[in-house]
C-alpha cells in the first residue's frame, strides 16, 4: 500500500496530507509568537519605564514594504505553476528569495548600529524582547528561504516527473513564507510604533 | 504491494532498523529508548531515596563510583541530591513517558489501528525520533557539565535557575530538541488521523486508543511552542545576559546582581505550566486509550459509554488549556485570577470522571479474562482513582497552600503518573507484545512482576500522603530530618525507600520476560486476543505497508459478544451480512 493523498486531496477533508501539515505547523508557530506576544504585554505592563522611538522606523517601513512585496512574488511563482509555466515560476521564485534577503541586510544594518551604540539584550528588558523576537522571525525567515531556494533549485527537477506534486509544494511553502510576513507585520507596530 | 516488497529488499541494514521510515521501526525504537530512560530515570530516585531514608550516611555499593564532587566518600552532596531530582522528573516525563505511550505506542499501534499503509509523513516520523534521541543524548550529557546537570527541579524556576550552573544552558537546549521532536511527532499524528483513515472508519468508529492520541497530539501541537518560547527567552537570559526572568534589585549571596533587571519571575510560570498543565493530559490520555482497548477486549463487551468518552477526551483537552494557574497558588496572583482558576479546575476533573466511570461500568457483567495487560488495566483504574482524588484539594486555592509544598503533592502526581499511566503503558506492552513478535510474554512473570509492582507502588507513594499531611516539605535534602514537626513521620522515609528498591527488584522478572520472550515466548496466533481493531487484521509481525489488501471498515470498534453471533467477537472489518 502507497501512502495516499499525497497529490490528490481526500474527497471528504478536500485536503492533501502536506497542506494540513503546513496547517498544522502555522497553529503551533501562532503559539509560539502568541507566547512572545503575551511575554511583551507581561513584560511592558510591569515595566517603570518603557523606551519609546528608539528603533529605525524608516529602515523597518521599507522592510515590511519588501517582506510584502516578497509574499506577492510568492503567490506569482505558485500561479505561474498553474500556468505551467516553469520559466516564469523560477524568476518569481528568484525574486521571492532576494527579497528575503534584502529583508536580512536592512536587518543585519539595524542590528550592527545597535550593537554598535550598546543596545544589546543585557541593556533593557526592552532591546532584550527586541532582539529576541526579530531574532526569532530572522531565523523563520532564513528557513523560508533555505526551502524556496531548494525548490528553485535542486527541488525542481520533480516538476518534470511530477507537477501537480511540485505546485502543492510551493502552495504549501508558500503559506509558510506568509506566514512569516504576517508575523513581521504584528512585529512591526508592537515594537517600532506603540 | 508488489512495488513495496521490492522495494524492502533494497534497502540495507542502516535505512531499514536505524535510520527506518517504517513506522513500526520507529515505535520499536521509541519503546526500546524511552524504557531505557525510564530505567535511567528511576535508578535516579532509587539513589535519591537512600539519602532520604539515611541522610548523611554513604551510598553502599555505587557511592564510591560517583566521585568528590557528587558524594564525597559516598555522602550524597546537596547539590547533587538537587541534580538527581531535576533529572528524575525531567527524564521521566520528557524522555520517558511521553515518547513511550506517544512516541512508541501511538506510532506502532495507531496507524495499524487506522487501516494505514505508515504515518503521512514517514521522514518526519524518523526525524523526530532522531532528533528526540539527541535530546536525550544532550540532556544525560548535562551530568558531565561543570557544576553538574541542571539543578532547579524538573521546573526550572527562574531566578535560580537563570543564575544556575551550566547544566542549566544544557538543559534548556535538551528541551528545545525535545519539543522539536514532540512537534513534528505531533502534526504527523494528526494529519495521518484525519487523511489516512481506511474507508468506511468514520471519526465515531475509531478505537478509542486513537482518539486519545488525537487528543494528545493537539495538546502537544499547541502546548508546548509556549514552552519553547520559555526556553529561548531563559536561554537569552543566560547567554544573552537578558532579565526576562529577573526582577531588579535581586541579590544573590549578598551581592546586587548586575543585571538591567526589570523581568517577571511569575512570566516563566506562567509559560512553563501553559505546557506542563497540558502535558500531564499528554501523561494521563494514551494511557486511558490503552487501558480503553485492553478492557473491552479482555471483558468481552464494547466500552460503556463510548460516544461520552469521545467528547470527555476532546472536552479534557480543550479545557487543560486553561487550568494551568493551579499551580501557582502559592505565588500570589491575586485571589480573583485563584478563583477563576480553581473553578475550571473543578470543571476539568468531570470528564476524567466521565472516563474512569465509564471505564469502571464496562466491566459490569463482562466475563473478564484475567490475562497480565487486564491486570495492569484494572489496576489503574483505583490508582488513577486515587491520584485523581487527591487532587481535588489541590485545585482548591485554600486546601492547596497548605499542602502545595509537602509530599503530598508528590503523592497526588505520582499515584497519577507511576501506578496510573506507567502501569498502563505496562499493559499495552503484554497486550501488544503478540503483535510485534507473533509471540506473547510469560504469563507467571507478568504476574510476579504485577502483584510486585502494584504492592511497592502503593508502599511508596501511600506514605507520602501522610507525610505531606504532616506539613514535611518535598524538597528537603534529608527527607526532613532537621526539622521538629516531621520527627514523628520519619520513619516512613525508611519504609519508602525499602519500598521503591523492592520496585526495582520486581521490574527484574519483566526486563528478563522482554528480551526471553522476543525469541523464546510461546507461539500464538496472529489475532491472539481475539480482538477486534484492525491492527490484529494484519499478518504478524506486519510487513512494511501493513495490509495485505486494501482495509475497508464495516462497524463499531467494539464488536464483542454480539448476540446471535458464531464467535463473541466480530473484527471492524468483517463486511455486514446481507
Amino acid at each position: 500500500m502507497e501512502i495516499p493523498y499525497t497529490v490528490k486531496a481526500r474527497p471528504d477533508t478536500g485536503l492533501v496530507n502536506a497542506k494540513l501539515g503546513v496547517w498544522l505547523f502555522l497553529a503551533s508557530e501562532v503559539m509560539l509568537f502568541g507566547a512572545l506576544f503575551s511575554s511583551y504585554i507581561l513584560l511592558r505592563i510591569g515595566s517603570v519605564e518603557w523606551p519609546h522611538h528608539v528603533l529605525d522606523v524608516p529602515l523597518a517601513t521599507i522592510n515590511t514594504a519588501v517582506l510584502i512585496s516578497s509574499s506577492i512574488t510568492m503567490v506569482m511563482s505558485w500561479a505561474s505553476l498553474m500556468e505551467k509555466n516553469f520559466g516564469k515560476y523560477r524568476r518569481f521564485m528568484g525574486a521571492t528569495i532576494l527579497l528575503g534577503l534584502v529583508f536580512l541586510i536592512i536587518k543585519y544594518f539595524e542590528y550592527t548600529h545597535h550593537f554598535a551604540a550598546g543596545e544589546i539584550p543585557s541593556k533593557s528588558t526592552f532591546f532584550a524582547i527586541y532582539f529576541t523576537m526579530t531574532g526569532l522571525h530572522g531565523l523563520h525567515v532564513i528557513g523560508g528561504m533555505i526551502v524556496n531556494s531548494y525548490f528553485w533549485g535542486p527541488g525542481s527537477k520533480m516538476w518534470k516527473t511530477q507537477p501537480e506534486r511540485f505546485t502543492n509544494r510551493i502552495e504549501v511553502a508558500g503559506l509558510y513564507w506568509h506566514f512569516v510576513d504576517l508575523v513581521w507585520i504584528f512585529l512591526f507596530p508592537v515594537l517600532y510604533l506603540l | 504491494m508488489e512495488g513495496n516488497h521490492d522495494h524492502e529488499h533494497h534497502l540495507g541494514f542502516w535505512r531499514k532498523y536505524v535510520f527506518s521510515q517504517d513506522h513500526k521501526v520507529i515505535g520499536i525504537q521509541y519503546g526500546f529508548t524511552s524504557l531505557l530512560f525510564l530505567l535511567f530515570g528511576f535508578t535516579l530516585m532509587m539513589v535519591m531515596r537512600w539519602q532520604l531514608a539515611y541522610p548523611g550516611q554513604p551510598i553502599p555499593i555505587i557511592g564510591s563510583w560517583l566521585g568528590d564532587d557528587r558524594a564525597p566518600q559516598g555522602i550524597m552532596l546537596p547539590e547533587f541530591y538537587n541534580q538527581l531530582g531535576a533529572m528524575h522528573g525531567t527524564i521521566m516525563v520528557f524522555l520517558g513517558i511521553v515518547p513511550l505511550a506517544v512516541g512508541a505506542f501511538g506510532n506502532y499501534v495507531m496507524p495499524l489501528q487506522i487501516g494505514a499503509p505508515d504515518m503521512a509523513f514517514p521522514k518526519l516520523n524518523m526525524m523526530s525520533y532522531w532528533v528526540y534521541f539527541l535530546g536525550g543524548v544532550t540532556m544525560l550529557s548535562s551530568f558531565v557539565m561543570p557544576g553538574g546537570a541542571a539543578n532547579s527541579g524538573w521546573t526550572s524556576y527562574p531566578p535560580l535557575s537563570d543564575i544556575a550552573t551550566t547544566g542549566q544552558t544544557v538543559w534548556l537546549c535538551g528541551m528545545v530538541f525535545l519539543i522539536t521532536s514532540s512537534l513534528l511527532g505531533s502534526i504527523n499524528f494528526i494529519v495521518t488521523i484525519v487523511q489516512l483513515r481506511a474507508k468506511g472508519l468514520t471519526f465515531m468508529r475509531l478505537p478509542f486508543f486513537v482518539w486519545a492520541q488525537f487528543v494528545t497530539s493537539f495538546l502537544l501541537l499547541l502546548a508546548f511552542p509556549p514552552l519553547e518560547a520559555a526556553g529561548v527567552l531563559q536561554l537569552m537570559d543566560r547567554l544573552a545576559g537578558s532579565s526576562f526572568f529577573l526582577p531588579s534589585g535581586l541579590v544573590v549571596t549578598g551581592q546586587p546582581l548586575n543585571v538591567s533587571g526589570g523581568g517577571s519571575p511569575l512570566l516563566w510560570q506562567h509559560l512553563f505550566w501553559f505546557l506542563a498543565h497540558p502535558e500531564v493530559y499528554v501523561l494521563i490520555l494514551p494511557a486511558m486509550g490503552i487501558v480503553a482497548e485492553i478492557i473491552a477486549n479482555n471483558t468481552r463487551k464494547p466500552l460503556w459509554g463510548y460516544k461520552s468518552m469521545v467528547y470527555a477526551a476532546i472536552f479534557l483537552g480543550f479545557m487543560s488549556f486553561i487550568v494551568w494557574a493551579h499551580h501557582m497558588f502559592m505565588t500570589g496572583m491575586g485571589t480573583i485570577i485563584s478563583t477563576f482558576f480553581q473553578t475550571t479546575t473543578m470543571i476539568i476533573s468531570i470528564p476524567s470522571v466521565i472516563i474512569l466511570t465509564a471505564l469502571l461500568i464496562s466491566l459490569w457483567g463482562g466475563s473478564i479474562r484475567f490475562t497480565t495487560p487486564m491486570l495492569f488495566a484494572l489496576a489503574f483504574l483505583p490508582m488513577f482513582g486515587i491520584g485523581g482524588l487527591t487532587g481535588l484539594p489541590l485545585g482548591l486555592s485554600a486546601t492547596d497552600i497548605p499542602l502545595h509544598d509537602t509530599y503530598y503533592v508528590i503523592g497526588h502526581f505520582h499515584y497519577v503518573v507511576a501506578p496510573g499511566t506507567i502501569f498502563a503503558l505496562f499493559a499495552g506492552i503484554y497486550h501488544w507484545f503478540p503483535k510485534l513478535t507473533g509471540r506473547k510474554m510469560n504469563e507467571v512473570l507478568g504476574r510476579i512482576h504485577f502483584f510486585g509492582s502494584f504492592v511497592c507502588m502503593n508502599a511508596i507513594f501511600m506514605p507520602m500522603f501522610i507525610v505531606g499531611l504532616a506539613g514535611v516539605s518535598r524538597r528537603l535534602w534529608d527527607g526532613g530530618a532537621q526539622y521538629a514537626h516531621a520527627q514523628p513521620v520519619l520513619h516512613w522515609n525508611a519504609f519508602m525507600s525499602m519500598g521503591a528498591w523492592t520496585l526495582g527488584l520486581f521490574q527484574l522478572p519483566f526486563i528478563f520476560n522482554l528480551f526471553w520472550s522476543i525469541w523464546k515466548g510461546k507461539k500464538v496466533e496472529e489475532n491472539h486476543w481475539q480482538a477486534t481493531t484492525l491492527e490484529w487484521a494484519t499478518p504478524t509481525p506486519p510487513p512494511h505497508g501493513n495490509f495485505l489488501t486494501v482495509p475497508e471498515v464495516y462497524r463499531p470498534p467494539y464488536e464483542y459478544s454480539v448476540p446471535g453471533q458464531k464467535r463473541d467477537f466480530i473484527p471492524q472489518n468483517q463486511p455486514m451480512e446481507a
